[in-house]
């Protein structure tokens, strides 16, 4: 099956008992119980079978075995960083998601997890930055926000040959465009907000693994600990991704005709997206990825002319997030990476000309219309 | 992101993104909230917000009403518990001793609620083929009150000409009502062709997910809204504030279902003609359909829902029961596809002669189809149909 139809037919989309089309919500903290019969549920944290549903369908869209629903991304993130001991090290892509990288300098510092950040789309920074007691590699491609790319299966090998695990943040592409867990990775994480969820109306996280024994120690930190999804929003995840193919093919080439658009503006110094020919990640992407996705960054010709597109675009909401079916830009420098120091941000190319576009499903014309009005002086 | 009164501009495709308010003016949140609140408190004495009690008005209602009003180029919508309560809030308008115009072909819901319930209020029907001009002029006496009309038609998909009937009515003072529930307005704006309200069965494409009930009730006169507005407030049949959100949420990617599901239900259609087991296709958008002409020149789309009659029927039950991606059941325009057999369901409160007259028989299955992949679709026909 093919993984459009995957999206809508997985097994979850029939209620077995009334043959209702959509999973019923369980909105329940607790179940009877026959003490002398073992079940499968006994309390909702440890399980609930709307976020059962939810859990099972991303494992089987991602191609691994089991899936765990977390009440945002960085819960979801922060769990996953959970299974490491005080003393291990980790190394982790430099331009992260903000709230990685503060969960990671700060909370996870305190209880002695080592962290060290280099540019991953640099094997041989990885490899050189492989100590005793490196213990895990940790991505994001394409990076956030200078969608810059990482070889998967290059990490991955420097990986195994070191014993390490590979986690990987799968936000910017969703399983429809990238599948690590088949290139080798060990670990995918997801902030459920953006493309799965895709309305910009929940929050959630989601981790996918495909080894029973790591299934195990994520699945001991998602009951002891308890970030879990509720059951409303587990169910919002559901009907979200069941168009996440339709939505994410239409925003996808937005994102192309914006890119193409930007690159031939005068207002604009320089486009990051990994769908241009001269992106020098395009053909690694395109040897892991199915599409170049639909987020995308530009900078404009200057800090006055970034700020007067911020202030005077329209159609676009101006927020942070992503993935939703609106066009949503935001301000790197002010909003997603704003916890990340000034100096190091402009070490990572994060200028304060920097703008970062979440393509939605406007109409491509509309969009252009608007982003041109807002470039006037 | 503020709109600044130049919206009515914007695609269709970009309104249904953003709808009426395209987000929360208090907070900025861009999904509406979702007010779950059955009461209002007062400012002061003879002071309102605006909302007193959530059957006269509830925000997150008001918004999908106007969002529903923006994109069938209305001035006033209504939001109801199910597309039966607006379909009978319209039927509300009119008294005993009056007189309808109903195209025979039409969804069974809708004959049972005017056969077995207006009618007993003495208002009369009359059942015609509305893609025939002559049969609907015909038909009008002097009591006449309205015209209601389905088109695409359930399940025969026959085309009405909304402009000609509307036109036809103006002259007698006579009110079009045209059930949008097939096309939505994303392909159909039927008041900029001339008639007076429109209905929806939100249910199927506008919620698009097989998990909402819902109606909505769309006109442009004033005094029409008002007498409306009356009954909402009255009967009571009022869209919850969850469903009303579910609504909103759904209609964001009614754009990208409905042409996804409208490419599919085009392969699907040729691929049933040129199959030797299936006898007839119904399908707007194949050029043989005699609806064809009339579909282009009022639509910009021709759909998602399909019809055919096999030539065996003892193949229906055999598909019905072989079917896996496809799902036996009731409804239509959500994401998945479903495969519906209107003689015993959808259509069985019509009485056996207008069945005949319409061709709603023993062979006739009637498709919705999905957002899947079409090969995967078109897979699992054929392995049904023992191809």
């Amino acid at each position: 099956m093919k993984f459009g139809s995957k999206l809508i037919h997985n097994g979850h989309e029939i209620d077995k008992t009334t043959g209702a089309l959509s999973t019923p919500i369980y909105q329940v903290s607790t179940y009877q119980q026959d003490i002398f019969v073992p079940q499968e549920y006994d309390y909702s944290r440890s399980g609930n079978p709307t976020r059962k549903a939810l859990e099972e369908t991303i494992a089987i869209l991602e191609g691994g075995k089991r899936g765990f629903a977390f009440a945002s991304g960085m819960a979801a993130t922060s769990s996953a960083l959970s299974i490491f001991s005080a003393g291990d090290h980790i190394i982790v892509c430099e331009d992260v998601y903000g709230g990685t990288y503060r969960i990671t300098t700060t909370f996870f510092q305190r209880f002695n997890l080592e962290v060290t950040f280099t540019d991953a789309s640099n094997l041989d920074n990885i490899k050189n930055s492989i100590k005793k007691n490196t213990k895990a590699i940790f991505l994001e491609t394409p990076s956030n926000p200078l969608l810059k790319i990482t070889d998967i299966k290059g990490a991955v090998k420097i990986a195994k040959d070191n014993d390490l695990l590979v986690l990987i943040d799968n936000t910017f592409m969703s399983p429809y465009l990238q599948r690590p867990l088949e290139l080798g990775c060990d670990i995918v994480i997801h902030s459920a907000t953006k493309f799965i969820g895709g309305h910009s109306d929940v929050i959630a996280g989601l981790v996918v693994v495909k080894d029973e024994a790591l299934a195990k120690r994520i699945y001991a930190i998602q009951n002891g600990f308890g970030a879990i999804l509720g059951p409303q929003d587990s169910w919002l995840l559901l009907r979200g991704v069941k168009t996440l193919k339709v939505r994410l093919d239409y925003q996808q080439q937005n994102a192309i005709k914006l890119s193409e658009w930007f690159v031939k503006s005068p207002n604009v110094n320089k486009v990051y997206y990994p769908g241009l020919l001269d992106h020098p990640g395009r053909e690694i992407n395109e040897g892991q990825a199915d599409g170049p996705g639909a987020v995308l960054s530009f900078e404009a010709k200057d800090d006055e002319t970034a700020r007067r597109f911020m202030k005077k675009v329209k159609l676009a909401a101006v927020a942070v997030s992503l993935g939703g079916v609106e066009t949503i830009i935001s301000y790197p420098a002010r909003m997603s990476h704003a916890s990340i120091p000034k100096n190091e941000r402009e070490r990572l190319g994060i200028k304060d000309s920097l703008i970062r576009v979440s393509a939605g499903l406007e109409d491509i014309d509309d969009l252009i219309e608007d982003f041109g009005r807002a470039f006037e002086e | 992101m503020v709109f600044d009164g130049n919206e009515k501009k914007l695609s269709i495709d970009t309104k249904v993104v953003h709808g009426g308010k395209c987000y929360d003016p208090l907070t900025g949140a861009v999904s509406f909230p979702i007010y779950q609140s059955a009461t209002f408190r007062h400012p002061g004495l003879n002071q309102t917000t605006g909302y007193d009690y959530s059957r006269l008005q509830n925000p997150t209602r008001e918004e999908v009403e106007n969002t529903l009003a923006y994109l069938e180029n209305g001035s006033f919508a209504f939001a109801f518990s199910s597309g039966m309560a607006a379909v009978s809030t319209v039927l509300s308008l009119f008294s005993p001793g009056q007189h309808i115009v109903v195209s025979d072909d039409l969804y069974g819901g809708t004959y049972r609620l005017f056969e077995e319930i207006y009618k007993k209020y003495g208002i009369e029907f009359s059942y015609v083929d509305t893609s025939k001009i002559k049969e609907v002029e015909a038909s009008i006496k002097e009591n006449t009150a309205a015209i209601f009309i389905e088109t695409p038609s359930n399940p025969t998909m026959k085309v009405g000409d909304i402009k000609l009937i509307a036109d036809l009515a103006k002259k007698s003072n006579i009110l079009t009502i045209v059930d949008n529930t097939f096309l939505t307005p994303l392909f159909q704006k039927p008041l900029d062709l001339g008639a007076d309200i429109v209905v929806h069965s939100a249910t199927k494409y506008l919620g698009g997910h097989n998990d909402t009930l819902a109606g909505f009730v769309v006109v442009n006169d004033i005094n029409l809204a008002d007498r409306i507005k009356l009954i909402q407030k009255s009967v009571g049949a009022v869209l919850s504030p969850f469903d009303s959100w579910l609504i909103l949420r759904g209609i964001k990617t009614l754009s990208v279902r409905l042409l996804k599901q409208q490419e599919n239900a085009i392969t699907i259609a040729k691929w049933l003609k040129n199959n030797h087991k299936v006898e007839r296709v119904y399908y707007v958008g194949l050029p043989e359909h005699e609806g064809y002409e009339t579909s282009k020149k009022q639509a910009t789309g021709f759909g998602a829902m399909l019809s055919f009659t096999v030539k065996d029927e003892a193949l229906v039950e055999k598909i019905l029961e072989r079917v896996k991606l496809i799902m036996f059941a009731e409804s239509l325009g959500g994401v998945e596809t479903l495969i519906t057999y209107p003689i015993v369901q959808t259509h069985s409160a019509i009485p056996k002669e207008i069945r005949d007259r319409i061709g709603v028989n023993e062979k006739l299955l009637r498709l919705s189809v999905g957002i899947e992949n079409a090969e995967d679709i078109i897979n699992d026909l054929e392995q049904a149909m023992g191809c």
